[in-house]
């Protein structure tokens, strides 16, 4: 009963961590940038429901949305403003322009909002909770599992079956021979950017029912994410979705049954041991 | 027109620059000037140290505070369990350092690119949640260093001009050591590997023993930076010597100064230590970050317009001052 208790929360909460780790992956597999300000953009997006909850009385659930289009503006104008201009840098100064506005973003969200921990009380989904089989769900973690899933789901649907996705994926494969076929480099870079943050806008409108808003909030989430990205390979959706899932079930696996002080350890370690018997993490390109 | 010899006024703006810096804490009486340029000099040492694995062999570590914490922790357990001199715990440190390097190194170099770095970032969370779960080294509550009197040979000072020729023996070690190779074989090896390693490998570069070299130097280097620290603090713990802000921090200091060049560390931290002083002393008081939103900033624009780091701009600069 522990088992089925624990696996059912590990894979709600890996939902979540797949739908980040989606448009990390998103943004690395078109332009090979690891976006380390995703944790902020996740942030970013937390606190954009609190202030609606707050002064608007809107629901996280019902303004999802509006987070979805407030952080895919923010992706594109970070593309413009900062990526494009690194585009042919070194890998590292490409690393250090997007921890840079990591810390910039973090530190100026301490400036505005205080360091402190809010919740947004009240929502729909809070406090309620469903017991199929004797296993306790969480209304505010079921919520979000499914609209991480919806979510996740949509982007493979974009990637796998509009014309606009296959640009997407024709860049990803081959920048000039896209390029050629008259797909402009540029504008897809930008969607990757503005896709690869709506994402988690969506994931920090979810997370903003039962978790704590504060500006360090990301980095846990962020760090997460490039492990689900890395084990389930560089630039595969399919594999962030699967290390997510992965990293949700063994994190709350080792919490409930070995020790919790020690279960990241254990989503590490797993990493560790996955990527020496798969160098290029489960589903990328070996 | 023909470029002055850049040869030897090089060599005398470094001769300048070396004698400023052992005279600084003779100049600079106050306690707050010397700390600043220990920072800079213990910076300067771990991007150095850095620059060997990533610079030069072209492996990316984010997990460098592996090394760091493994030599606190290891010269601080022996001087409290068994009284060992610091400088026994020094080399004993960056030994242990060097089997950890060899540990990670053997499986880890067959990941590359970014898969190596997200997989150091990973091996250093583990050490860091070991650590702080491991009773013995002090868990979370971390470890006061005992002092039995201060002198040389405890490497404790009453005053911080002893820390400051200590840290600046390691880092003229540490800059030896890069020249040495960097001229040797396993330098041009190096270049080779980071340049291409399948083409290096069949050109019968040994590529992954000289990777571990790297790494064992890297590493062996930053625990004795290491060491050094818990020395100069006198307590440690994990949020202080193995955080993942602190490998990032190493990183940072070797890129933005000139990945690969051997000034480049020294520049780094000689801008972004007293950068990071200025902006929390000018902008820090108020408690909310400000500092912190302007040390980003400053990143970006410089990732931005000296991609390959500040050594270019001091380059540049220096090209138009001798051209006039």
């Amino acid at each position: 009963m522990n088992f089925a208790q624990a696996l059912a929360s590990g894979l709600l909460t890996g939902f979540v961590y797949a739908l980040i780790a989606a448009g990390l992956t998103l943004i690395f597999g078109v332009m090979e940038i690891v976006n380390f300000a995703h944790g902020e953009f996740l942030m970013l997006s937390m606190y954009l429901s609190y202030f609606f909850h707050a002064s608007l009385h809107l629901d996280p659930l019902v303004a999802l949305p509006l987070n979805a289009l407030a952080l895919f503006a923010l992706g594109v104008i970070v593309y413009f403003a900062l990526i494009r201009r690194v585009l042919k840098a070194p890998m590292l100064a490409q690393v250090f322009a997007t921890f840079g506005l990591g810390v910039f973003l973090q530190n100026l969200a301490q400036f505005f909002w205080r360091p402190d921990f809010r919740t947004l009380g009240d929502t729909w989904v809070s406090g309620k909770r469903i017991a199929p089989f004797g296993v306790f769900v969480g209304g505010p973690q079921l919520a979000a599992a499914i609209g991480a899933v919806v979510t996740t789901w949509l982007l493979w649907w974009l990637l796998a079956r509009t014309s606009i996705g296959r640009a997407l994926l024709a860049t990803a494969e081959d920048k000039q021979a896209a390029a050629l076929m008259g797909i402009d480099p540029d504008r897809m870079f930008a969607l990757a950017w503005g896709i690869g943050a709506a994402c988690v806008g969506v994931a920090g409108a979810l997370l903003s029912t039962f978790h704590y808003v504060f500006p360090q909030v990301g980095s846990q989430f962020a760090l997460i994410a490039f492990v689900a990205v890395a084990l389930g390979g560089f630039g595969s959706v399919l594999g962030a979705f699967a290390g997510g899932i992965a990293i949700g079930v063994v994190e709350s696996l080792a919490g409930v049954f070995i020790q919790p002080a020690l279960k990241n350890l254990f989503v590490f370690a797993i990493y560790v041991l996955v990527v020496l018997v798969r160098p290029r993490g489960l589903l990328g390109k070996q | 027109m023909r470029p002055r010899t850049s040869g030897l006024s090089l060599q005398a703006a470094v001769a300048l620059l070396a004698a400023a810096v052992l005279g600084w804490p003779l100049i600079f009486r106050g306690p707050y000037p010397q700390h600043i340029m220990i920072l800079i000099l213990l910076n300067a040492l771990l991007g150095t140290a850095w620059n060997i694995l990533g610079g030069f062999a072209g492996q990316i570590s984010l997990g460098q505070a592996i090394f760091f914490g493994a030599g606190a922790y290891t010269s601080t357990l022996l001087a409290q369990h068994a009284e060992i001199s610091p400088w026994i715990g020094l080399v004993a440190g960056a030994l242990v350092a060097i089997v950890i390097a060899i540990a990670i190194g053997g499986p880890c170099f067959r990941l590359s690119g970014h898969y190596f770095a997200i997989a150091t970032i990973a091996l250093g969370e583990i050490a860091a949640i070991a650590v702080t779960n491991w009773d013995y080294a002090g868990g979370a509550v971390g470890l006061f260093l005992p002092v039995e009197g201060t002198g040389l040979a405890q490497m404790k000072f009453d005053d911080k001009r002893g820390y400051h020729y200590v840290i600046c023996a390691l880092l003229v070690l540490a800059l030896a050591v890069t020249v040495w190779l960097r001229g040797a074989r396993a330098g041009y090896y190096w270049r080779a590997i980071r340049e291409d390693q399948a083409a290096a490998r069949s050109a019968g570069v040994p590529a992954t023993r000289y990777k571990l070299l790297a790494i064992s130097i890297s590493a062996a280097l930053t625990a004795m930076a290491g060491t050094f620290y818990a020395q100069y603090v006198l307590f440690i713990d994990p949020p202080s010597v193995l955080p993942l802000s602190l490998s990032i921090q190493i990183c940072l200091v070797a890129v933005l100064g000139g990945a690969g060049t051997l000034l480049g560390p020294l520049l780094g931290a000689a801008v972004l230590v007293p950068l990071s002083a200025a902006t929390s002393v000018l902008l820090g008081g108020s408690g909310r970050s400000l500092d912190l939103v302007v040390y980003g900033a400053l990143i970006m624009v410089i990732a931005v317009f000296e991609p390959s780091g500040l050594v270019g701009l001091w380059r540049r600069i220096s090209a138009t001052v001798s051209r006039n």
